[in-house]
């Protein structure tokens, strides 16, 4: 079989999966979101942190409850870095650095998952389990709860309130992302990933010399790495290490773990707002980006020439034979369009265009299909600018999903789609005008300056892949790429919020025949046009002097 | 039909006795010859307005469009850039075309207003100064009629011009009103009921009045008038407010990515000029829709001004585009004003021809319409010759009253009747005559289609019997049904208010295809029913003109009072159609339709054309130190100089191209959203992407020939 052929396939049996899997877990989560039912361990969870489950709040309530448990997430995180040389299980490793510290906290609570360190170098059992893996969980939860709040803020009217964030935050990881996680380590330990506390080991090579191993909860952690779209790896070589993603399938299989969530939202949120083909419009729009990026991306690393690369059937370099071109691009574009950021295969050594893909995907703002919750409200946001823009063509003032789209939620939604990129640009516009941030590249000239580019845009965007190369382990990248993190997530955060509270007080309007139909086909084409054109052209000058100079020059 | 009921509908009757506006024009054909040169663009209202188009550099005015004020920034920058280097030709004429980018936009703006400012010259000649006739205590005063006061009474006489706004609380009087109108023909203001309102620099032309003013001099209703279509009371509508803020912020992104540039630039290996930055931010940013914006707004305003509809804000212009219920009185809007007859039916043993015979003699003296319509009926369907009431010798006539409610005629010993049911069928009883069964079976009939039975009966040599029935009919207009279909399609639902019972209401409303009536409607009715359809989210809009339809146009999301109403209704209303005539709320729905699209489509094609604008200049900048960026070079522009100037040029130009479309607006035909939003998206979103391509590429071939650039 072609490797072509072998990646067409992959990406067809993945598609198929997803479409299966999207409706019963989307409803489920409908369900879970809906529910004014506790579970009895959620009640023991809400005794213990003294929370009341059952109170509707408002959006500043609903605001204040994820800042405020965040940034005890990130005081807690940092804490026990800081502490590691004192506490048990720590392999030896010695505590870490407070820019270190802080780059990590922030890192894994924003679920980003940038990592400045090697995590078989540094972290220890009890950071790694007690401390990444449960952010893992509850990042990921987070996201989910401001989207739900937003799917609230269209599906309320006549109420300025959201929902508990209490009650969300703790059905998302009891109810959603422990259960499947529970069921997909199981899968992956099955398939040859590693599960266990063991220490470090001396290996000989194969080659001579040796090398050392250590081995830790991995398949678990692997398994919410991907389901919560957080990309932290165990060890430093993330998905292309064979104990986190041994073989062809489990690589699949987390491509399919990314995606899971992200796609089935749209399910989620079409339920809850009364309308499933509503969901699929959202759902039509995410899957035409994704499927047009990875082909894409199949087109360039497959169609790269070269005699070393004819040879190898395409641009093999920095990925794993096991994968493959294809398996390596597909995984590739989903973890830069989703907010995951593990990698399976080494971005910076992909064709320049195929970098550039990888970027791209980032500042579209990861909503194709995004990281979990984010991505869900992400794309609404841009769904609330294209109707703006374009509604006004069907001679109505805007509006969507019954809901009038006014000064007051146009000015949240501009000023999300603001954050990003300001952060992005500003931040890599410093680095270069300042002195040292440019030692940290490993190359020179247009591939240099994406190794900058890449950074920020993963950062900011809460993605946490990197573009291998790069140096970060810096003061200025561990604090600038923190802050950047930092803002990129709760920033927006706030907006979406705001702009919920401000839907849900709204009556609706009734649908006519007069209405924009948002859940056509023609609306997919004016919504992925709008992402592509808006988001797009922002970042343009800065890809033709990175990843384009370098793609093109060929 | 009750005399309550009557009474009722005259007073929510929209149409005015008085004169007939527009009456013969039930589909607004009339209207598109009267806008003359309406959608026309005129190259030299441009030279014209350029004047004020320099006096609105003014950076204080300018500020009010962040897109615009950027540009102005630019400009400046560039310009004083070039007087560092002033051997720089390329300086220079970008900073030329910077300056024209930002003049095209307020010349769009100038020219929008200008229109405006013609008519508001035509009502201030209007608006000479009067000298008033105050009554105090029973005396006249003369005062200037600038110093009346609310509550002031002043007297008018034949040949007076109207000091102010008033309400005439004595006497009747003719009054040219053609300074606010238009229309030349006189119309009748009288104390009480609904036409009672005058407005100041109106002139009467018979009689005496007294008027008590109810408007502050200053506040008048011709004063508003100036001001609203001179643009002076303008104000930015909530959506234009938003569209201002996604403007902005996009602004703001473009200046991120063009400020952040240097740095990469500089890495790069190569260094941006401040010209060659401003130059790209300008391209970028979206400066078409920016240009036209308040152009739209106000050629929206302008557009109902021409047709005699005065919007009190741009809000309800947008309003109106958002409606999805529309209130229509029945009399004067989907009927015409009066009932005719449609047909004689004959009973027991009469014939047709006897009937009409007999209902064309007792109408002579019936000078309603509705008896006129009998007599044309006669005349039309039996060929009735009409006869003059002088032709019968002798003839004594009874005038219809409200008591009797009969009319007419004893003649040679025969007498012959025409009236309501219970009055006709109690004459020919009096007279020992019993009226026939089928004579009411043939009015219930009638009733039950919607109709209105008149007896008519006739006692002579062979006693006092009923010979038949008149059905008298609302007549719907032409072309209301297709048009309400249209209204069905742009997913309106219309609703028929009529005093009617629920009968009648039920039968109109089916001949005239709207979706819904409202019968036996009391003002109060109306006001609920807005208030339910508002509790659904919907936007309703209605016509008035008395005063008790005043809460309720004020309670409506879109209320046009008539001009001829009451002072109360044109208060309450946001609107008021100065030619009085209901059915052009559906053109005022239209019109804010047609407004929001010309946003929609100009804010889409703005955008859409930056993707051209990308492939012109990042490859002019950077193909000389990363050569593979020359790829992107599609258009095959001559040089990277060109290539810049070009699409700033194209930048500049596009803005004079769109002036005519902004303010005649887009292309409107009552369709679905889905079909409208297709065929906008492939003209201005597809065409926004294309169209550039081939606009910067001729631009291009033209500056190439110019020595030193190509």
């Amino acid at each position: 079989m072609s490797p072509v052929l072998a990646g067409v396939l992959q990406l067809l049996a993945l598609m198929a999966a997803l479409a299966l899997a999207h409706i019963p877990l989307g409803g489920y989560m409908a369900k879970v979101y809906s529910s004014d039912k506790h579970w009895r361990v959620e009640r023991w969870i809400y005794k213990g942190i003294g929370a009341d489950p059952d109170t509707d709040m408002r959006w500043p309530a609903y605001l204040r409850g994820v800042l405020a448990f965040s940034f005890a997430g990130v005081l807690f995180l940092y804490l026990l870095q800081r502490l590691q040389g004192v506490l048990p299980g720590s392999l030896g490793f010695a505590a870490i650095d407070p820019d270190q510290a802080f780059n990590t906290a922030v890192s894994f609570v924003t679920n980003t998952n940038w990592q400045s360190y090697y995590g078989e170098q540094a972290m220890g059992h009890v950071v790694q389990t007690a401390g990444l893996a449960v952010q893992n969980f509850v990042s990921a939860a987070v996201g989910m709860a401001v989207a739900v709040a937003l799917v609230r803020g269209f599906a309320r009217s006549r109420t300025g309130e959201l929902g508990n964030f209490w009650a969300d935050l703790v059905r998302g990881v009891v109810r959603v992302l422990v259960p499947i996680a529970a069921v997909a380590a199981v899968v992956l330990v099955a398939c040859g990933a590693v599960q266990n506390f063991s220490g470090i080991h001396e290996v000989g090579q194969f080659m001579g010399g040796s090398q050392q191993w250590n081995g830790g909860a991995v398949a678990s952690q692997e398994a919410i790495k991907e389901l919560g779209t957080n990309g932290g790896g165990y060890f430093n070589a993330n998905s292309a290490h064979p104990f986190e993603n041994p073989t062809p399938f489990t690589n699949l299989f987390e491509i399919f773990l990314i995606l899971l969530i992200p796609f089935s939202l749209t399910r989620t949120f079409g339920v809850m707002v009364g309308s499933v083909r509503q969901g699929y419009a959202i759902l039509a729009t995410m899957a035409t980006i994704w499927v047009g990026f990875v082909a894409l991306m199949m087109w360039t690393e497959f169609a790269h020439n070269g005699p070393a690369l004819d040879i190898a059937g395409g641009s093999m370099e920095g990925k794993e034979v096991r994968f493959g071109v294809g398996g390596s691009s597909i995984f590739a574009v989903s973890t830069t369009l989703t907010s995951t950021g593990a990698v399976d295969s080494f971005h910076s050594s992909f064709t320049g265009l195929g970098g550039g893909i990888t970027m791209l995907g980032m500042m579209l703002g990861e909503i194709a299909p995004g990281g979990v919750g984010s991505g869900l409200y992400g794309m609404l946001i841009m769904a609330i600018i294209a109707v703006f823009i374009a509604g006004l063509m069907v001679g109505r003032t805007p509006e969507y999903l019954g809901k009038k789209i006014g000064t007051r939620e146009i000015k949240f939604a501009a000023c999300y789609i603001l954050v990003t990129p300001a952060l992005v640009l500003a931040f890599t516009a410093v680095a270069m005008a300042l002195p040292t941030p440019g030692n940290s590249m490993t190359n020179s000239g247009a591939h240099g300056f994406s190794e900058i580019l890449y950074a920020y845009t993963s950062a900011a965007n809460n993605n946490g892949s990197a573009f291998a190369g790069l140096n970060a382990d810096t003061q200025w990248f561990n604090t600038t790429l923190g802050v950047a993190m930092l803002l990129g997530r709760f920033v927006p955060m706030v907006f979406v919020l705001a702009l919920a509270g401000s839907l849900a007080e709204q009556k609706p309007v009734p649908a006519t025949a007069g209405t924009l139909r948002t859940e056509k086909p023609l609306f997919t084409g004016l919504l992925v046009g709008a992402i592509l054109i808006i988001t797009g052209l922002t970042y343009f000058p800065a890809l033709a002097l990175g990843p384009l100079a370098e793609g093109l020059a060929a | 039909m009750t005399t309550d009921t009557q009474k009722h509908e005259d007073s929510m009757s929209t149409a005015t006795p008085t004169r007939a506006p527009h009456s013969d024009a039930p589909t607004g054909h009339t209207h598109e010859e009267r806008r003359v040169g309406a959608g026309l663009f005129d190259p030299k209202q441009l030279v014209r307005s350029l004047p004020d188009a320099f006096r609105k550099l003014d950076p204080r005015v300018m500020v009010k469009s962040p897109v615009m004020f950027v540009v102005l920034v630019g400009s400046v920058l560039t310009t004083l850039f070039s007087f560092k280097d002033p051997g720089d030709w390329f300086g220079w004429t970008i900073s030329a075309w910077l300056w024209l980018t930002v003049i095209f936009a307020n010349l769009a703006e100038a020219v929008a207003e200008g229109r405006g400012k013609a008519q508001a010259d035509t009502l201030r000649r209007a608006k000479t100064d009067t000298v008033a006739r105050r009554l105090v205590g029973g005396r006249e005063e003369q005062v200037p009629g600038t110093r009346l006061k609310i509550g002031d009474l002043v007297v008018c006489e034949a040949g007076d011009i109207i000091p102010g706004d008033g309400d005439v609380i004595e006497g009747v009087a003719s009054v040219d009103e053609s300074a606010i109108t238009g229309e030349s023909a006189p119309v009748i203001r009288e104390s009480g009921g609904d036409r009672s309102a005058v407005t100041g620099g109106t002139k009467v032309l018979s009689d005496r009045i007294v008027v008590r003013i109810t408007t502050e001099p200053g506040a008048t209703f011709i004063d508003r008038m100036i001001n609203l279509v001179e643009g002076a009371a303008r104000q930015k509508t909530p959506n234009e407010i938003a569209l201002n803020i996604l403007l902005a912020s996009l602004t703001i992104v473009f200046l991120l990515a063009c400020a952040t540039l240097p740095p990469f630039a500089d890495y790069a290996g190569t260094h941006l000029t401040m010209v060659v930055l401003v130059a790209l931010l300008v391209c970028l940013i979206p400066t078409t829709i920016g240009a036209l914006l308040s152009a739209i707004g106000i050629a929206g305003m302008d557009r109902l001004v021409q047709r005699n509809v005065l919007a009190m804000s741009g809000r309800a212009v947008e309003a109106a585009g958002d409606v999805s219920t529309l209130l229509l009185d029945k009399t004067g809007t989907i009927t015409l004003g009066n009932r005719q007859a449609a047909e004689f039916v004959p009973v027991h043993g009469a014939t047709e021809a006897e009937v009409a015979d007999a209902a064309q003699l007792s109408s002579l003296a019936d000078e309603t319409p509705e008896g006129r319509s009998v007599v044309v009926l006669a005349k039309e369907r039996y060929g009735l010759r009409e006869r003059r009431q002088g032709e019968l010798v002798g003839a004594e006539w009874i005038q219809f009253t409200a008591q009797t409610r009969m009319s007419g005629v004893d003649v040679d010993g025969r007498k012959v009747r025409k009236g309501a049911a219970g009055s006709v069928i109690a004459w020919v009883e009096e007279r020992g005559g019993t009226a026939a069964g089928d004579a009411e079976t043939a009015a219930d009939r009638i009733a039950e289609a919607g109709g209105t039975p008149l007896l008519v009966a006739v006692e002579d040599e062979r006693g006092a019997r009923v010979l038949g029935v008149i059905h008298l009919k609302d007549v719907v207009k032409e072309g209301m049904r297709e048009r309400f279909a249209e209204l069905r399609r742009m997913g309106i639902r219309t609703v028929m208010i009529t005093g009617d019972n629920p009968l009648t209401a039920k039968a109109i409303a089916d001949e005239a295809g709207v979706d819904d009536f409202l019968a036996e409607a009391t003002p109060e009715d109306k006001m609920a029913l807005i208030k339910r359809e508002q509790a659904g989210g919907k936007l309703v809009a209605m016509t008035g003109d008395g005063t008790n339809d005043a809460p309720a146009l004020a309670q409506a999301d879109v209320g046009v009072a008539m001009n001829t109403g009451t002072s109360a209704a044109k208060e309450a209303g946001n609107m008021v159609d100065l030619d009085s005539d209901p059915t052009k709320l559906i053109e005022i729905v239209e019109i804010g339709k047609q407004l929001l699209i010309t946003r929609g489509a100009l804010t889409t094609f703005s955008i859409a054309n930056d993707v051209a604008k990308y492939f012109a200049i990042i490859p002019a900048l950077f193909a000389a130190v990363y050569p593979g960026l020359d790829k992107l070079n599609i258009m095959g522009l001559s040089s990277p100089d060109s290539a810049i100037l070009s699409a700033v040029i194209f930048n500049a130009l596009i803005i004079i191209v769109l002036v005519p479309l902004a303010l005649k607006g887009v292309r409107y035909r009552p369709v679905s959203a889905d079909r409208m939003l297709r065929r906008n998206l492939a003209v201005y979103g597809l065409g926004g992407l294309i169209a550039p391509f081939i606009g910067i590429k001729i631009i291009d071939l033209v500056v190439s020939i110019v020595p030193g650039i190509g």
